[in-house]
C-alpha cells in the first residue's frame, strides 16, 4: 500500500492504495466518484477521461499514484456552485446525449478541447474527440454540442 | 390512407401543444452532472464481487478443474464451477422456438463437461473485492481435451463437424414462407423459370458479417437477497421479461423477485437477453445471502454478450426486361452461435416478411436454415432481421438497375407501391398502414443534390480520376412496434407484444405516468412526458415518467423493436384517457351539472355553454379529499391500460449516400450522407433526429468497418476495442436530414417507430455507393466492411483478368464452389467465420 494525497474536485483526500490501483477505480471504488465511468479495458473509449492538472486523461491510464500531489477534475466537479459548465448546458441542448454512458468522458474532453482551441472547425472537432467513443450518437449531435459551447465562449 | 403530398409535410407544431416540440431532455441533468445510476455504481453492504473463469476454446471436453489455489487466494469465498451447481443452476432460455422440431441444445449459464464456445464460463470466484475476484480467477487450473469446433456457417450447414455432438445435427431449425402457399401471391419458381427464358435473373449470395452491439456501458448486475425478496439490478433492456424468467428458470416466486433496470448505458438488441452472468449472479448471492456484484470486462463484453446478423444470403430476383419484378426468392443460412439464445432464433424470421419491401413484387419465397456452430450465440442487433432484409433487396435492387441500365431510383419507383395504393397489402402478407416513397424520394434527391452529384460522378469517370465518386440509393421501410400478439402467436414467440401503462394523479395535480417500456437512452420521460401534457392538459414540467423496476412499474414487456412510442406510448394515451373519464363525474357532481354536459379541453373539464369549469388539478385533489364524490364513485383517478397493437407501422425512408474509393488504394471516403424518413407523427423532433443519427451510423459501421473475426481455431480476434472498430467522431461526418410525415393508421397518435430504421437503411446506401464508384471498372461487389484492402482486391480482381460478367437471363450457378459471377469475393475476407 501507498500513501497518497491529492485534490479531487476541489477536496483534499488521502488514502492508502495498492501501487497497481488505477486513477479511475480510486475515483470509484475509494471515492465513490461513481460519475466517471469505465468502458472499456484498451484505453480506447474515453469514458474514463477526467482532468489532472487541467489536461484532460483517460484516468484507467493512470495510476492513482501517479496523481500523488495533483488535482483531479471528474464530471462531478465541473458544475459550479450549482451552475453548469457551458459544456455541459450544450450538451443538453443539442441533444449531445442519449445513453449517456460516454458523456462524463466525452464533456471533459471536449473542454479540454476548446481551452486548446477555442474556435475549432469542425473537422478538429472531430478529430479532437477521436478518442472518445459514443455509441448512441453518431457523433453529429456531440460536434453541434462542442461548437455551441464555443460559441457561447465554452472555453472558460 | 392517402395522402396528398400538401399533407405530407407536417404542419408547424402548435406552440400550445407538446406534440412537436424540441423539448430538451429531462434525462440529461443527471447525466450531465455525473449523478448517474449505472449498475456497477451500486454498492451494498458486505457486497461480494464475482469475476468469471472462461474458456479459451471454441469446442473441448473439461477434464478436471483444481480450484484450489484460487480457493486459497486472499479474500476468495468461494469457487464455483458447472459441475458443482449442475443440479441448481437451470438452463438459460430460449423465448422463441420457430418450428416445433427445432433443435435447441440445453444451456447451463456455467458449462458443466463441455465447453461450446472461446468465452464460455466455466467456474466462478466469489471474492470481497473485484481486483481479488480477478486475481483468484487466474489461479484456476482447467484441464481440457479439445474437440474439432465448428467455425465456419457453411459448413457447418454440412455437419461436417457438430458443435454439439450429442445432438447430432447442427441444424436447429428450417423456417419457409411462399407466397404461393400462403395465397398471398404467386410462385416464384415459376416466376424464375419464365424469367430465365424471356426476362431478367439476377442470382447474388451476399454475406452478412457478424457484429458485435458494443453498447457502451458493460453489462452489470448486482443482486440482493434479502429474507423477504430478491432485488436484482441488472443493464438489461428487459426488466420484466427478466423477472418472469427468473422466476420461471429458478422456480423462485415471481412475486419475490424484484428487477431494477436503473440508468442503462445502450442496449441495440444487445441487452435484450438473459444471461449466464445474471443467472450466476442471482444464484451465487441466494446460496451464500450476500449481495452479489457482477460486472464484465469490455473484452468480455465482445467475447460474450450475444452477437449479431452473421448471415449468407443467396438471391434470386426475377424480372421482366424492363426491369419490373416478377419474384423474389431469398434463402438464408443463419449462424446462431453456441446456443438458440432468447429471441436469437427468431432474428431471421423478423426479416421474413421484409425482403420486398417497398415493392409490389407478385411472387416471393424466403427460406432460413438456422445453424449452431461453436461461436459467441447470436441474437437481436438493432434492427434484428431487417437490416438483413433491406441489404439484400436494395443492393440486388441496384445490380437489377445496372443490368437493366437505368437509373437506381428508376427501378425502385418503377417496382414501387404508389401512395395511392396504401392501405397496401404486400406479398408477404403484411398490411402496410401508410406512406409515400415519391415523396421522400423527392425530398432526399433534393438535400442530397442528387442530379449535380451525378454529373460530378460522370465527370470524374470520363477523366478516369483515381478517385471516384459512386452514389448509393436505400429505400427501405420495415415493421416496427413489436408486436400484435396473435402475430407473434402465430409465429411461436413465447410471448405477447402488448404494452402497459398507468397514469396516477397526485392530490397536487402533479401526474406519475408509469410505463412498461425501459428506457436506455431513448429518452422516454421526455417524450412521454410531451403526450401526457397534451393529453391531460397539465404542464410538462409537471409530469413524472417511472420506468424500469418491477416493482413501480410491475407489468410490461420492456423496450426493443422500435415500439416503445408505438406500443407503449399508446398504452399511456388510453390511460389518461381513462383518467380523463373518471374524471368527468366527479367534475359534473362539483359543477352541478350532467356528465353529458361535461366537456374536456387543454386540462378544463367546463360545462357546455357555460363559463363554469374546474382544472384536472383541482379534480384531482376533491377526488383526493373526497369529501364530495358523488355516491358510488372510487375516490381514484389512477388508470391502468394494456394496449396490443392489430398492427405493425411501416416507417420507411430513401437514404442517398455519395462515396468516394481510390481506385489506387481501395481507401473509402463518405463525401455526403441524406436522408428523407417518413416515421408518421414526431412527438419530439430533437429526439427522432438523434435516433436518426445513432443509426445512420451503426449501419454504416456494418458497411465500413465492424467485424467480429475468429481465427481457426474459434477464439475471437476482435476481443477488444483495439480490433473491433467502432466508429470514432474522426471517421464520421455530419448528416443532412428531414422528414415526411404519413401518420400511421395503427395507432391514435399517428406514429411509427424510429429507433431502428437509420441501422436498417444506412447500410446498403453505403456499399451500393461504393459500389457505383467501380462499377465500370468491372466490380459488382464488395463484401462488408468495405476495406480498402477489399475494396482494392475488387477492383484489382476486375482488371486483373476476369472480364466483369454482367448477370442476364443466366444458367444458375449457386452450386459453383467459387460462389457466383465475381459477386462474392471469397479471398478477401478474413476467417469466414
Amino acid at each position: 500500500m501507498t500513501r497518497i494525497n491529492l485534490t479531487v474536485d476541489g477536496s483534499n483526500v488521502s488514502d492508502d492504495v495498492e501501487p497497481r490501483m488505477l486513477l479511475v477505480q480510486y475515483l470509484r471504488e475509494k471515492l465513490g466518484k461513481t460519475g466517471t465511468v469505465i468502458g472499456c479495458d484498451t484505453s480506447n473509449c474515453g469514458a474514463c477521461t477526467v482532468h489532472l492538472d487541467g489536461v484532460s486523461v483517460k484516468s484507467c491510464n493512470v495510476l492513482a499514484v501517479q496523481a500523488d500531489g495533483h488535482e483531479v477534475t471528474t464530471i462531478e466537479g465541473l458544475a459550479q456552485d450549482g451552475e453548469l459548465h457551458q459544456m455541459q448546458k450544450s450538451f443538453r441542448e443539442c441533444h449531445g446525449l442519449q445513453c449517456g454512458f460516454c458523456t462524463p468522458g466525452m464533456i471533459m474532453q471536449s473542454v479540454d478541447l476548446l481551452k486548446n482551441n477555442p474556435h475549432p472547425s469542425e473537422e478538429e472537432i472531430r478529430v479532437g474527440l477521436e478518442g472518445n467513443l459514443c455509441r448512441c450518437t453518431g457523433y453529429h449531435n456531440i460536434v453541434k454540442s462542442v461548437q455551441h459551447a464555443a460559441a457561447q465562449g465554452g472555453a472558460q | 390512407m392517402t395522402l396528398t403530398e400538401d399533407e405530407m409535410t407536417q404542419a408547424a407544431p402548435d406552440a400550445t401543444k407538446e406534440i412537436g416540440k424540441d423539448r430538451r431532455r429531462k434525462e440529461d441533468q443527471r447525466l450531465i452532472t455525473g449523478r448517474t445510476r449505472w449498475t456497477d455504481n451500486i454498492t451494498l453492504p458486505g457486497m461480494l464481487h464475482l469475476a468469471m473463469v472462461r474458456s479459451p476454446f471454441a469446442h473441448a471436453t473439461i477434464t478436471n478443474i483444481d480450484k484450489s489455489a484460487a480457493e486459497a487466494s486472499p479474500n476468495v469465498v468461494r469457487v464455483i464451477t458447472g459441475a458443482d451447481v449442475a443440479e441448481e443452476q437451470g438452463g438459460l432460455p430460449n423465448a422463441w422456438p420457430i418450428t416445433p422440431d427445432q433443435v435447441t441444445p440445453n444451456h447451463p449459464p456455467i458449462a458443466v463437461d463441455r465447453v461450446v464456445f472461446a468465452g464460455e464460463i466455466v467456474a466462478v470466484i466469489v471474492a470481497r473485492t473485484p481486483a481479488e475476484a480477478r486475481d483468484a480467477a487466474e489461479l484456476v487450473d482447467i484441464d481440457y481435451d479439445e474437440l474439432p469446433a465448428a467455425l465456419d456457417l457453411k459448413e457447418a450447414a454440412e455437419d461436417k463437424v457438430l458443435a454439439h455432438p450429442d445432438l447430432g445435427t447442427n441444424k436447429s431449425a428450417f423456417w419457409k414462407f411462399d407466397s404461393a402457399e400462403a395465397g398471398t401471391g404467386g410462385n416464384v419458381d415459376e416466376a424464375i423459370a419464365k424469367a430465365r427464358g424471356d426476362g431478367i435473373v439476377i442470382e447474388r449470395e451476399y454475406r452478412q458479417q457478424r457484429l458485435i452491439p458494443a453498447f457502451m456501458e458493460p453489462r452489470s448486475t448486482v443482486v440482493d437477497p434479502t429474507g423477504e425478496q430478491i432485488t436484482m439490478w441488472s443493464a438489461t433492456q428487459i426488466p420484466h421479461i427478466l423477472k418472469f424468467l427468473l422466476a420461471a428458470v429458478t422456480g423462485v416466486s415471481e412475486s419475490k423477485i424484484r428487477v431494477i433496470a436503473p440508468d442503462v448505458g445502450g442496449g441495440f438488441g444487445g441487452k435484450l437477453q438473459t444471461t449466464p452472468e445474471e443467472f450466476i449472479t442471482f444464484l451465487v448471492a441466494r446460496k451464500l445471502g450476500k449481495p452479489v456484484k457482477y460486472t464484465e470486462t469490455r473484452s468480455e463484453s465482445l467475447m460474450a454478450a450475444h452477437h449479431g446478423r452473421d448471415q449468407w444470403q443467396k438471391l434470386t430476383l426475377a424480372a421482366e426486361k424492363d426491369g419490373t419484378v416478377t419474384g423474389f426468392k431469398v434463402e438464408l443460412l443463419a449462424d446462431l452461435g453456441s446456443h438458440v439464445s432468447l429471441v436469437g432464433g427468431g432474428v431471421p424470421v423478423l426479416g421474413a416478411f421484409m425482403f420486398n419491401s417497398i415493392y409490389k413484387f407478385p411472387a416471393y419465397q424466403f427460406s432460413v436454415q438456422t445453424v449452431l456452430t461453436n461461436k459467441t450465440w447470436t441474437d437481436a442487433y438493432r434492427g434484428a432481421g431487417r437490416p438483413e432484409a433491406t441489404y439484400a433487396i436494395e443492393r440486388i435492387m441496384d445490380e437489377l438497375a445496372a443490368e437493366v441500365g437505368v437509373d437506381p431510383l428508376v427501378i425502385r419507383e418503377q417496382n414501387w407501391i404508389t401512395h395511392e395504393e396504401f392501405p397496401f397489402t404486400s406479398v408477404a402478407g403484411l398490411e402496410y398502414d401508410s406512406g409515400n416513397y415519391e415523396a421522400a424520394t423527392a425530398r432526399a434527391k433534393e438535400l442530397f443534390g442528387y442530379d449535380e452529384l451525378r454529373a460530378e460522378q460522370k465527370r470524374r469517370r470520363e477523366s478516369g480520376d483515381q478517385v471516384q465518386l459512386g452514389i448509393g440509393v436505400s429505400t427501405f421501410t420495415e415493421m416496427c412496434g413489436l408486436a400484435p400478439s396473435r402475430v407473434l402467436g402465430s409465429l411461436d414467440y413465447g410471448a405477447g407484444g402488448w404494452e402497459h401503462a398507468s397514469v396516477r394523479m397526485l392530490p397536487t395535480g402533479k401526474v406519475e405516468v408509469l410505463t412498461g417500456t425501459s428506457a436506455h437512452g431513448q429518452g422516454h420521460e421526455t417524450a412521454f412526458s410531451q403526450i401526457v401534457a397534451d393529453r391531460l392538459g397539465v404542464a410538462f414540467e409537471d409530469v413524472e415518467v417511472l420506468h424500469g423496476d418491477t416493482m413501480v412499474s410491475h407489468k410490461g414487456l420492456d423496450t426493443y423493436g422500435s415500439r416503445s412510442l408505438v406500443v407503449g406510448g399508446e398504452a399511456i394515451v388510453k390511460a389518461a384517457d381513462k383518467v380523463i373519464e373518471k374524471a368527468k363525474p366527479i367534475a359534473a357532481h362539483l359543477l352541478e351539472a350532467s356528465v353529458d354536459d361535461i366537456e374536456f379541453e387543454a386540462g378544463r373539464f367546463s360545462v357546455k355553454g357555460t363559463d363554469q369549469g374546474l382544472a384536472m388539478a383541482e379534480i384531482a385533489l376533491a377526488t383526493f379529499a373526497a369529501h364530495n364524490l358523488p355516491d358510488g364513485v372510487e375516490p381514484s383517478l389512477d388508470s391502468d391500460a394494456t394496449f396490443d397493437p392489430v398492427n405493425f407501422n411501416y416507417p420507411h425512408g430513401t437514404h442517398l449516400c455519395a462515396m468516394e474509393v481510390d481506385t489506387e488504394t481501395g481507401q473509402v471516403k463518405m463525401r455526403k450522407y441524406a436522408a428523407c424518413d417518413d416515421i408518421g407523427n414526431i412527438i419530439n423532433p430533437l429526439i427522432v433526429s438523434g435516433q436518426v443519427h445513432g443509426g445512420l451510423v451503426q449501419g454504416i459501421a456494418q458497411a465500413l468497418w465492424e467485424e467480429a473475426v475468429h481465427d481457426d481455431a474459434g477464439t475471437l480476434v476482435t476481443g477488444s476495442f483495439v480490433d473491433y472498430l467502432l466508429p470514432t467522431s474522426a471517421d464520421t461526418i455530419s448528416f443532412d436530414l428531414d422528414h415526411t410525415t404519413s401518420p400511421s393508421t395503427t395507432n391514435t397518435l399517428g406514429t411509427k417507430g424510429v429507433g431502428e430504421a437509420g441501422t436498417i437503411a444506412s447500410t446498403p446506401a453505403v456499399v451500393n455507393a461504393v459500389v457505383d464508384a467501380v462499377r465500370h471498372l468491372g466490380v459488382n461487389d464488395v463484401r462488408m466492411p468495405c476495406t480498402p484492402e477489399r475494396v482494392w482486391k475488387a477492383i484489382n480482381d476486375a482488371r486483373g483478368g476476369a472480364q466483369a460478367e454482367t448477370v442476364g437471363a443466366a444458367a444458375p450457378h449457386f452450386d459453383e464452389s467459387t460462389g457466383m459471377d465475381g459477386t462474392v469475393d471469397r479471398t478477401t475476407g478474413g476467417t469466414d467465420s
